[in-house]
Order: structure tokens, then sequence, then C-alpha cells
């Protein structure tokens, strides 16, 4: 198949921008009534964005909290409300649907070549019942709060006397529904919607990415909103299923809330690896190495992702066997993600590196998931897990993959389609002293942390031995640091939306469709299915003074064309 | 137009056709199809993707109950006693009804979708009020059911065990009437009974051990394999019909309220369902008698007849699993 | 709006979808009624712990009749059975490990009623004959 990659002209005509999505129609209720899933997608992002600092300040709060032993800010009382509202917020406002939300309803039908994801006003349906997930948990803080940490396990969830479980339980039920819609939006969309051309081979990473995280958010969410069901009918009406005392079974209630959870640590951290195999591919302007590995790998991540839950029972009354088998199958879960990791280098092995700002991101992600995912190796060990459940390692674990991996690939995502979403290019210097000081202030915060964690230190303890504080007190300056590069980045964000340059249609050399249709892309994206390339092969392109941006070299593209005919015959 | 799947008999050409011969056609197959979404370029790639997103839709459903399924395998193979014990205390007759019931209003459901593709307005309007009518006997059928455990108090959780008012009275009046009498000798003394007398909570009146009904016509022996030859009846008497006859019975094994916590919580999420149906129905009936289907487009009638057969498939799982335990 | 019943939906060859005749939709309909009724006679014959799986054997297919013949799914796309089975063994699997699981420490369990339970019991019904000791589990 011949590789044509001609941008219409009016794609290229960035001078008309009476033609944008974002100008396209005007007034409130042309925001809130859209149905077009880029501007759908731009609310998730301030939601998200928004949620993420309440959920960031809680954290500060904690860290701040933990400076000294015993009382430093609040009370112990508040201290549990505070970790159980960080966590929650974080996990199921900010981190689930940060990038197949947010990102991908922005990028997913653009990169494919089509007008719109399958079922439009089921996306606008699925940004209300986020909303109103949101505004549940909201709720739970007036009601009285909720203090049962964000796994709400049973009977303490079922006993506590905090007044908000279940707003809260109500809540994260209704932003469930939200994360299946989406999935099942983009799992249709994926299927149907793609134009003639883009095969299955040819879609972007990202989109196989998604692909796959929306299969796990279809699969496991609704197990998540069954039990949370359960549990909400358990605290008003007492059926005793999870209850020990009335012969019910608290294990089966973590294997329910794990089948979804362990899951769920994939939609989370698959769709970040999809934006990074964009971003390490485009901004070492390289072929993917491995195309079909990767590809091929998120699906079999999806897969295991279901049959692993029970590595975080170790402890918690599971069987021996049990135990056994969950351990071994664990393991494999490390075979793909490993798999990526290799692709991800061999792809910069011998590219033209740009340090861009989301390359920053891009190779920050690199070196945290391997730390978070080695650390993973150790965790999902039987007996070592025994020694380490429930201490600090586990928090610096988890915090390294979804925080250093997922939301970071996220902030990068974000470096990376800020010029498309918004149409303005930002202070690329700022960007990158600020990835620097988050990666910096990460790594203190955090590996510290493993450091407590090995030498016992508690998870979610208010208290500690005197010998632990010099630990507490470098992860809490880290935590600072980190707080300062947020707010550099963000300001950088604000400076581009105030004033920055205009973004040119290809601000790094991407050959996706997006970079193809002006930024910020018109209405419905194509008037006509577009023609779709290797979306891999930067060959043709070439940076254009003129344009600021990166521009089809006629004479590189029938090289490329050429070279690809010999290929094939 | 590469699906992933293999297109089946004719009509796929179609597609295929829409997509060869450029993509101007798209506008033309939209002024000739006014219900296609400005977002599709064909029918069939409109129909396709409904279909397709309303099975996945059904796939969460399926997960959705799939996990109460678990609770149940795994409760069950911690208590098979109390599920073979608790199962005869429900309707077998009234279940076998229910199924009945919803597998013709299944098939009406089918037929409405017959009817709509062949733009049979008033057939399927005659079908889907059927199916309406299936639903609701449903209901009304599984109401009482509901009212007569509920009367019984065989419920979930502590209040199985606390005997319903009928009884209490009952057993005043008997106790004011009468001398208490010996316990039946065929009802074997409990092992480890508890000691009589113990301090009430509340304000009930104490009722003695002696007056409480023997539990001749309880189901006794039918679970556990605990067969006591003295007590042991056929399945045919409906112990229910006598209030609290289940703390009268001594074969009743620990654990029992279990059983119908389970109970509950399937049938219930099951119930509710049902009544999310009847609410698509009849917005499928408002629109189907205003003539909003035909031939070409009747994707809400399939997707709802969907929607409906995994509500009866549901059941056809659940039926057996609490009604019919031997 | 109103749709012409034009050549496009000829009997066999609609624009869109499958067409199953009525003749289909009432065998299957009357193969359920008959299989219910075989799954309530069969009930009442003891044959040990295959109550349980012939039970849902029937179950099986009866939903698989549901699944073909109603839901359409012997004509649709293969790609939508899929998803059906795809999530069936979803479940499978999610029981299996739980089950297993459960199985393990069955020994370890209440060997009367739980503590609430037996409150509330002795609570009002300080006499109730039930029993209050854990029978032999079926081997
Ligand atoms: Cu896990």
């Amino acid at each position: 198949m011949t590789t044509i990659v001609s941008p219409r002209p009016e794609a290229l005509d960035t001078s008309a921008s009476t033609d944008n999505y974002l100008t396209f129609t005007k007034g409130f209720r042309s925001w809130a009534l859209t149905l077009d899933h880029k501007r759908i997608g731009v609310m998730y992002m301030g939601a998200v964005l928004a949620s993420f600092l309440v959920g960031g300040i809680f954290a500060l709060l904690l860290r701040t909290e933990l400076l000294t032993p015993g009382k430093t800010i609040v009370s112990a009382d508040m201290y549990n409300q505070f970790f159980t509202l960080h966590g929650a917020i974080m996990v199921f406002l900010v981190i689930i649907p940060s990038i197949p939300a947010a990102l991908g309803n922005f990028v997913l039908p653009i990169m494919l070549g089509a007008k719109d994801v399958a079922f439009p006003r089921l996306n606008l349906f699925s940004f209300y019942l986020w909303i109103g997930g949101a505004m549940f948990t909201l709720y739970s803080l007036a009601a009285g709060g909720f203090d049962t940490g964000w796994t709400f396990y049973t009977p303490y969830s079922t006993t506590t006397t905090t007044g908000g479980v279940i707003p809260v339980l109500t809540g994260v039920f209704i932003l469930g529904f939200s994360s299946i819609f989406t999935g099942l939006n983009f799992i249709v969309t994926v299927h149907k919607l793609r134009p003639p051309g883009m095969t299955w081979f040819r879609m972007p990473l990202f989109l196989w990415a998604l692909y796959a995280t929306a299969i796990i958010q279809v699969l496991a969410t609704p197990v998540l909103a069954i039990t949370l069901c359960l549990l909400i009918v358990e605290r008003l009406l007492n059926i005793g299923i999870f209850n020990p005392s009335m012969g019910g079974d608290p294990v089966l209630y973590q294997h329910f809330f794990w089948f979804y959870s362990h899951p769920a640590v994939y939609i989370m951290i698959v769709p970040a690896m999809g934006i990074i195999s964009e971003i390490i591919s485009v901004h070492s302007h390289r072929q993917i190495f491995g195309y079909r590995f990767i590809a091929f790998s998120s699906i079999a991540i999806a897969m295991f992702s279901f049959i692993v839950w029970g590595h975080h029972m170790f402890v918690s009354g599971q069987s021996g066997l049990m135990n056994t088998i969950f351990s071994l199958i664990s393991f494999s879960v490390a075979i793909p993600s490993a798999v990526k990791t290799f692709n991800w280098t061999m792809t910069l092995y011998k590219g033209t590196i740009s340090l861009t700002a989301p390359m920053m991101y891009g190779l920050s992600f690199l070196f945290l998931f391997t730390i978070g995912g080695l650390t993973g190796i150790h965790l999902a060990t039987l007996n070592t897990d025994v020694h380490l459940h429930d201490t600090y390692f586990v928090v610096a674990h988890f915090h390294y993959v979804m925080m250093g991996s997922a939301l970071i690939g996220m902030i990068g995502g974000l470096h990376h389609w800020w010029p498309k979403m918004t149409g303005r290019m930002y202070n690329e210097k700022t960007a990158i002293i600020a990835s620097i000081i988050i990666f910096v202030g990460f790594n203190i915060t955090f590996f510290t942390q493993f450091m407590l964690g090995s030498q016992g230190m508690p998870r979610r303890y208010y208290d500690y031995q005197p010998e632990f504080q010099i630990y507490h007190v470098i992860s809490t300056i880290g935590s600072y640091i980190m707080a300062f590069g947020f707010f550099l980045c963000a300001s950088c964000f604000v400076q581009s939306l105030l004033g920055g340059k205009k973004a040119p249609v290809n601000p790094w050399g991407g050959r996706s469709l997006e970079w193809q249709c002006s930024s910020p892309p018109p209405h419905d994206n194509f008037s006509s299915p577009p023609k779709v390339g290797n979306c891999y092969d930067f060959s043709m392109l070439r940076w254009d003074e003129k344009e600021q941006g990166y521009v089809v070299d006629k004479e590189l593209e029938a090289k490329s064309i050429a070279a690809e005919a010999r290929g094939h015959s | 137009m590469s699906h992933a799947s293999v297109p089946h008999d004719g009509h796929s050409s179609h597609a295929d056709a829409g997509h060869a011969d450029g993509h101007g056609h798209g506008s033309a197959e939209h002024s000739k199809y006014p219900f296609l979404a400005h977002h599709f370029e064909t029918p069939v790639q409109q129909f396709d993707s409904a279909k397709l997103g309303m099975w996945l839709f059904l796939a969460t459903e399926v997960l959705f109950f799939g996990a109460l399924f678990v609770a149940y395998a795994v409760l069950r193979s911690r208590f098979p006693e109390v599920f073979s014990y608790g199962s005869h205390y429900l309707d077998t007759v009234m279940g076998g009804v229910n199924t009945c019931v919803l597998i013709l209003s299944s098939l009406t459901m089918a037929l409405g979708v017959y009817f709509a593709q062949r733009g049979k307005r008033i057939a399927l309007v005659v079908c889907l009020w059927l199916t309406m009518a299936g639903a609701a006997g449903f209901l009304v059928i599984k109401y009482f059911e509901y009212s007569h455990k509920i009367h019984d108090n065989l419920v979930w959780g502590p209040s199985f065990y606390i005997p319903p008012h009928d009884a209490i009275g009952e057993a005043e009046s008997v106790a004011l009437a009468h001398a208490p009498a010996p316990a039946p000798a065929a009802v074997p003394a409990p092992v480890n009974s508890a000691p009589t007398g113990v301090p009430m909570i509340g304000a009930r009146p104490a009722v003695d051990a002696s007056v409480i009904k023997p539990a001749s016509i309880g189901p006794g022996g039918l679970g556990a394999g605990v067969v006591n030859s003295a007590s042991a009846v056929t399945f045919d008497v409906i112990p229910s019909q006598i209030p609290a006859a289940h703390l009268e019975d001594p074969n009743m094994p620990p654990n029992t309220h279990m059983f119908f916590a389970i109970y509950y919580a399937m049938t219930g999420l099951h119930g509710f369902h049902v009544i999310v149906g009847m609410v698509v129905i009849g917005m499928l009936i408002y629109r189907a008698t205003r003539g909003d289907f035909g031939p070409n487009y009747f994707t809400p009638v399939d997707l709802v007849g969907l929607y409906w057969h995994i509500v009866d498939l549901v059941w056809i799982f659940l039926f057996p699993l609490f009604y019919l335990i031997h | 709006m109103t749709h012409s019943h034009s050549n496009t939906a000829n009997e066999g060859h609609p624009l869109v979808g499958h067409l199953v005749p009525v003749s289909t939709l009432v065998a299957t309909a009357s193969a359920l009624l008959v299989l219910t009724v075989i799954t309530v006679a069969v009930r009442y014959i003891d044959i040990g712990e295959f109550n349980l799986w012939v039970a849902i054997g029937i179950a099986v297919v009866k939903a698989a009749l549901v699944a073909c013949f109603f839901m359409h799914l012997r004509w649709d796309r293969p790609f939508n059975l899929l998803v059906f089975i795809g999530c069936i063994i979803f479940v499978i699997l999610m029981m299996a490990f739980s089950v297993l699981d459960t199985s393990q420490y069955r020994a370890t369990q209440y060997t009367g009623n739980p503590p609430v339970a037996q409150e509330t019991l002795d609570a009002n019904a300080p006499g109730a004959p039930v029993a209050r000791f854990k029978p032999e589990l079926n081997p």
C-alpha cells in the first residue's frame, strides 16, 4: 500500500481560525451541551487538573503532618481522613480519568481519522457522570468525612461511624460508570470508525494502549460497582455478606475489590505507556522499535491483569495455595512491561533525540517506571511481601508507578498535545526546568520512603519512632520541591494561554493524523476520511523555519514512497 | 472498511461499496437516510456500532451480576447444607411460573424485533405491550413471593432470628391457655443448646421453648443429610405457611440467613433490572406508536431486545440455583 | 418520520440486521419451556452432586438458545460473540480463583451460628429449637 501524506489544503491553513473547535460556537451552553469529543476532552482535562490540585493539597498536608512524630498540625482522626481523601481523589478522580477520558477523548478520534467517537451523547453523559461522582465525593466531606482508606476494606468500612462513607461509595460507583462508558465508546470507535487504510497495525500505539485500557475498564469496573453496591446495602440494611460476625466473608470483599483494583492499576499505567510510545518515537525522530511487540504487550497486560489480583492479599488471610499461585502469575506481568521498556530504549538508541519538554517527561517516565516496576517484583515475591506488606515500601512502589509513571506520562502527554489542544506554544525552557524540578523532587520524596519501608515504618501511621524522623523530613522537603515544580509547570501553561506563540500544525515532527489537521483542529476533524500512512515513518519530514514546525518534504516523500514500493516488491 | 470481524452474509457488501467509491458518497447516504448520524458513513456502520456498543454494555452487565454469582459460589461452597436447606423455603411453583413468564416475554420481544424489521407497526406495538405485561406479571409474582417471606421473617441479617409478631402473639395466647407441654420426643435435643433464661434485649415477651410449636411441619431432615425420620416431610408442605417455622426447626443449619442474604441480593438486583426494562420498553412503545421504526431503522428495538434477553438469561440461571437445589 | 417499505428491505435481505423467521423464534421459546419443565423435574431425582451440574448444564443450554436465536448471535458479527463469551470467561475465572481460595480454609470456619446471629436468637427466641451445631460437611 502506498503512503501518500498530503495534508489537505484547508488543514494546512492555520489562518482560518474561525473554523476551529474552540471558536466554532460560543457561549456557555455551546460547551455544556457539546457533543464534540475535543471539547469534552478539554472539559475533562480542566476537571481532572482541578481535582489534582485538591488531592495534591491533601498530600502536602499529610507530608507536613509527618514532619515530626506525634501531632504536628492536625489530629490523628483528621490525618486518617486526609490520607483517605488523598488516595480516593487521586485514584478515582484524577489518575483513572486523566489519560483515557481527558487526553484520550481529545486525541483518539483524530488519531484514528474519525469525525468523533462512536457515541457522542454517551460521551457527554459520562462526563456529567464524572461531575456527579465528584459532587458526591465532595458531599461526603460535608456529611462527616470518611477514614476507611481508599480501599474501603470491610469490616471497618461497614462499622466506622464517620458519616461520609455512603456518599463517597455512591460517588465512586457513579465514577465507575463514567469510566465504563468511556471505555465502551473507545472500543466501538476503534472497531467501527477506522477510515479506509487505517488497519489495526497502522494505528498509533497510543490507540492500542487506549484500546487495551478500554477492555479493562469495561470488564473490571462493573465488579467494583457491584462491590460498592453491596457495601452500601451492608451499611444500610445489614445484609452481612462481607460481615464476619454475621457469617459473611471479608476476604471475599478483598477478592472483589482487587479483581477491579489490580486491573485498575493498568487502567492508570497502560495509557501512559501509550503516550510514552508516541513521545519517545516522535521526539527522537525514529521509527518505533518493535511496533507489534508493544501493541500486543498492551493487550497482554490487559489480559494478565485480571488473574493476579491476589498479590494484594498475601497477609489478608488468603489461603497459602492461592498466595503461591498469585505470586507466580504476578511475575508474569513483568514480561510485557519489560518488553515495552526494552523497545523504548531501543527506539532511543541512535535516534535524533530532541530534548523537548515532552521528551523530558518521557525520559523521567523510563527511569521512574523501571524503579516502580522492579520494586513490584519484590512485592510480588511471597515471602518478601510478608515483610514489606503495608509498609512505606509499598507506598513508595505504587507512587513510583501511579504518580512517577502514570501521572508523569499524563503531564508529558499534555505537553505533547498542548499546542494541538490550545493552538498555543508554551515557553519550552520553563517547561523543561519544571520537569527537572518535578523529577528531582519526586525522587527525594519517594526514594526515601523505600528506605523507611524496608526498615519497618508502616503505612497510614500518624505517629512513628524518632529514628524514622530524618527520612520523613527529607521526604517532606522533596514533596515541597515537587509541588514547586508543578506550580512552575502550571504557570507555564497559564502563560501560554495568555500570550503563547501561535502553534504550527506540526511542532514536534509527528506523523500520526492529529499532526495533519490544524492547531487547534477544526470542528469535525476531517471533512472526508483522511489518507493514512505509516505513522512512525518520519523520513519525509523536515523542519520549516517559516512555519516554525515540521512539514512534508516533497522530495523526501517521493524517496520514501519509492523505498516502500521497493520493499513491497 | 477493514472490520476486525469477518463480514457475514450479504449485507457487508453495502459497507464496502460505501467506502470504495470515494467519500463524497457519505453525504449521499446522509440525505438518503435521515437517521444516519453525521459521524457515520453508512447505515450499516451505524447499526454495527450500536450493536457492538450494546454487546459491550451487556458484558458489563454480565460482570455486574457475575460478581454476585461468585459470592453465591463462595457462600455455597462454604455452607452447602444451608443452600440445600434454604432452597426448600422458596416456592418452586411461583419461581417456575415466573421463568415461563420471562421466557414468553422474551419471545414477544424477539417477535417485536421481527415485526419492526418487517415494518409492521401495529404488530410491533402489540408485541411490546405483551412484553411489558410479562415484565409486570413477573414483578407481581415476585412481590407475592417477597411479601410472604418478609411476613415470615425469612429475611437477611439478624432479623432472621427474631420470631415474627404473629408467632409471638400466637405463642403468648398458647401460653395463656395451656400449661407448658413437653416438647415432642421426636425432636432431638439440640446439641450445645443455649441456656434458657438468657436476659432479653428489648421489650419482647419471654417465649419459653416449650410453647414454640414443634418443627413437625418444618422441612426437617432435608438439609445437611441429618435425616430425622420422625419429622421428615415432603417438599409439598410449604413450611413458610407457619410463621417462624424456621426457628422451630431443630435441623436448620447455622448461617441459614446467608442463603436469604444472597437470595435477596441477586433476585433484588434482577428485579431492579426488570423495572429498568419496563421503563425502556415504555419508551419504545411511545416511539413505536409514533411510527419511528421501519425496515431500515429499528436499532432501538433491537438494543432494548438484547437488554431484555439478558435479563431473561440471568433469571434462567437464578431459577435453578435458588429454587431447585436438591 | 416514516420509512418507505422500499426494495432495500425485501425479506431475507434487510439493509441492516438479520431477519429471524417467526417459526424459529416460536421453536426456541418452546424448547426453553420444555427445558424448564425438565430442570424442575430433575430436582426431584436424587443424583447427588450431579443435581447441581445437571441444573447448570440445562441452564447453559437455555442460555445458548436465548443468545443464538433471540439475540441473533448466530447471525451476528463474530466479534459480538467473542465479547459475550469473553466476559463469561472472566466471570468463571473470578469464580474459580475465589472458590478455590475459600475451599482452602473451609476447616477453620465457624462451627455454629456466627456471633451476631446467635445473640439475636438468644435475645428474641431463647428456647427456639434450632440447631446450634455444625452438621457434617458433605464429603
Ligand atoms: Cu496489583
